[in-house]
């Protein structure tokens, strides 16, 4: 009987591009042995739009609206690598009002890619709730943005040199008072999610990857740090103001997709705490951005009084800046990882070569190396907990 | 005094490779070191495995094109130390027909990362198992990060009514490309002035 039984040869499926659980553009080529995954292949760049080539032919300020649109919805963390990466070059100091409002607002940014990655991925595994509620206070944290910047997703709000305007009166309040009480959102969710028979049997041992490997294959941010590691360059490579706020970070200890959640839902809880110090110790006023007006325009005022400022002015929205010819890494603990600008400049007024390592790169690229031998349906678990966004990984 | 941390690592670095690594860098606090093209598989490995630097994670490859020099391509291998909480970039360069040694035996996530350089650059990469395009259309011609390729590319896509499929067309700008030199004539001045072509280099003026 057994020598008559046909061998079921592995078939290819394809899964995406547009598929739900895809998470955007994915195209997932899957060589299948019945149900079990038995090789990946990610093909990527369908939303490839070429960041990198028009950097190279807009000014230094025209090009931190790209940044925006890489990992949308985390826009400010990635004009914060830039305005670093820029800034290094130039030598400039971001006062210290500035430094904070940009920690702030990094960590706002923080809590809305984790809501919306943590209930997207409850999606993905059958829970619909989470991602209702969530949303109602992400568009909260977004009208924080609009208030900020004008702009609920796009904000080109950090700026090399500090952030483009002061934050409006009121404001500081009211993310105070609203983050007075988000620790009960978070245990909300929790119960939802956390103790969840369901959302535990989809995601517990799968896609478990060890310390040496995460390290090996480039991941960074909470996939590195659900596998034990805790490394977080907040703490190890501090920028802006980080190095006089307290926190903590937390690590996973089973190195699987369940994991991944947990540090992601505690990152949050920080990132609250931050939050509060921010606004606790930030100065009640100040410059937001560097004085120097060959980098940061003038204020109105000054333009319709300072024949220089008119000129500063006039040539920052023309000209540009010159940035010193030189090269310059900087990277931010954005919220999927290690979100890195390398910025390569000849001494004129646009990047010479403005290289973009995105954080979900590295981590698709694993795909292949975390799902053999699963399920088809955990290959869906292990993407929700990867938190990709396509717009950063095609750039 | 960070900076004395790095520069120890690079006389650590320069010592113990010796003829491998040609010259380093330190600049705005970061350390670029020069490696030989044939050895940065050997480079990279006494990086990563000797106690001395730990350089444990490859976290990026990426490549400068520099049309001018005679190597027009600079790999830059971006490496992190998270026990000495050191960032190191390794540079190698090359041209568009020689081949760089793939580092994907070292670090496994060098994969994809040098097929982005293959795609964007046309930098070949002997030994990497799977060196195809990754971020461009599949079927496309060029490599768009080259200083050469125009930035509006060379062929559009759209769907066809008739033919019922993506049909690629030459590319047809509904307006000029333009792009505006700003550069004002007192501050970044390029040697060569327009309509001064044939002067001699000593006449040239400089900014």
């Amino acid at each position: 009987m057994a020598e008559t039984e046909s061998q079921i040869k592995p078939y290819t499926m394809n899964f995406g591009p547009q598929h739900p659980a895809a998470h955007g553009v994915l195209r997932l080529v899957l060589e299948m042995d019945g149900e079990v995954v038995s090789r990946a292949d990610p093909h990527i760049g369908l939303l490839h739009r070429g960041t990198e080539k028009l950097i190279e032919y807009k000014t230094y300020l025209q090009a931190v609206p790209y940044f925006d649109r890489l990992d949308y919805v985390s826009p400010m963390c990635q004009e914060h690598a830039y305005a670093l990466a820029v800034e290094s070059l130039l030598g400039i100091e971001v006062p210290e009002r500035g430094q904070y409002i940009r920690v702030l607002f990094a960590e706002i940014t923080r809590i809305l890619n984790h809501l919306l990655n943590l209930t997207t991925f409850a999606l993905d595994v059958g829970a619909t709730t989470p991602s209702l509620w969530s949303f109602e206070e992400r568009e909260i944290m977004m009208e924080f943005y609009e208030r900020v910047s004008g702009a609920r997703l796009h904000s080109a709000y950090f700026r090399p040199g500090g952030v483009h305007q002061d934050m409006p009166s009121g404001l500081a309040d009211d993310i105070g008072e609203y983050f007075e009480t988000f620790d009960k959102h978070i245990d909300d969710l929790e119960t939802l999610l956390t103790d969840n028979r369901i959302f535990k049997q989809r995601t517990v041992d799968i896609g478990v990857v060890g310390a040496d490997d995460a390290i090996a294959w480039g991941f960074t941010g909470p996939m590195l740090r659900a596998s034990g590691i805790p490394w977080d360059l907040r703490k190890a490579q501090p920028y802006d103001v980080y190095d006089r706020i307290d926190f903590d970070i937390p690590i996973g200890k089973t190195d699987d997709c369940y994991a991944r959640y947990l540090v992601r839902v505690e990152e949050m809880r920080q990132s609250v705490r931050i939050i509060r110090q921010c606004l606790e110790q930030m100065p009640r006023t100040g410059p937001v951005k560097t004085t120097n007006n060959k980098v940061a325009p003038p204020t109105r005022g000054d333009m319709k009084r300072s024949m220089e400022a008119l000129i500063h002015h006039f040539k920052l929205y023309t000209e540009g800046y010159h940035v010193p010819a030189g090269e310059s890494y900087a990277a931010v603990e954005a919220p999927k990882g290690e979100f890195g600008v390398f910025l390569v400049s000849d001494g004129t007024n646009k990047p010479y070569r403005c290289r973009i390592r995105a954080p979900g790169f590295p981590h698709l690229q694993a795909m292949d190396f975390m799902t053999r031998g699963h399920l088809l349906a955990d290959s869906v678990a292990i993407i929700g907990a990867m938190d990709i966004v396509f717009g950063e990984i095609d750039r | 005094m960070a900076n004395q941390t790095l520069v120890d690592i690079a006389e650590a670095i320069v010592s113990r490779l010796d003829t491998d690594v040609s010259h380093y860098a330190i600049a705005v606090d970061q350390l670029t070191v020069h490696a030989r093209r044939g050895a940065i598989e050997k480079v990279l490995t006494v990086l990563r495995d000797d106690v001395a630097f730990k350089f444990n994670q490859l976290i990026d490859i990426t490549a400068v094109d520099y049309p001018d020099r005679e190597e027009r391509f600079e790999v830059v291998y971006n490496t992190l130390s998270m026990s000495q909480n050191a960032r190191l970039r390794v540079k190698v360069t090359t041209d568009e027909d020689t081949p760089v040694p793939s580092v994907c035996g070292i670090y496994p996530c060098a994969g994809w990362f040098e097929r982005e350089v293959w795609d964007m650059y046309g930098v070949f990469f002997s030994d990497n198992p799977d060196l195809r395009r990754i971020l461009t259309d599949y079927g496309f011609e060029g490599h768009p990060l080259r200083k050469d390729f125009p930035l509006t590319g060379y062929v559009e896509v759209r769907y066809d009514e008739e033919q019922k499929r993506v049909v690629y067309e030459p590319v047809q700008l509904t307006q000029d490309f333009r792009t505006f030199d700003f550069l004002s004539p007192w501050e970044g001045m390029t040697p060569k002035l327009p309509g001064d072509e044939k002067a001699t280099p000593q006449q040239g003026g400089t900014a």
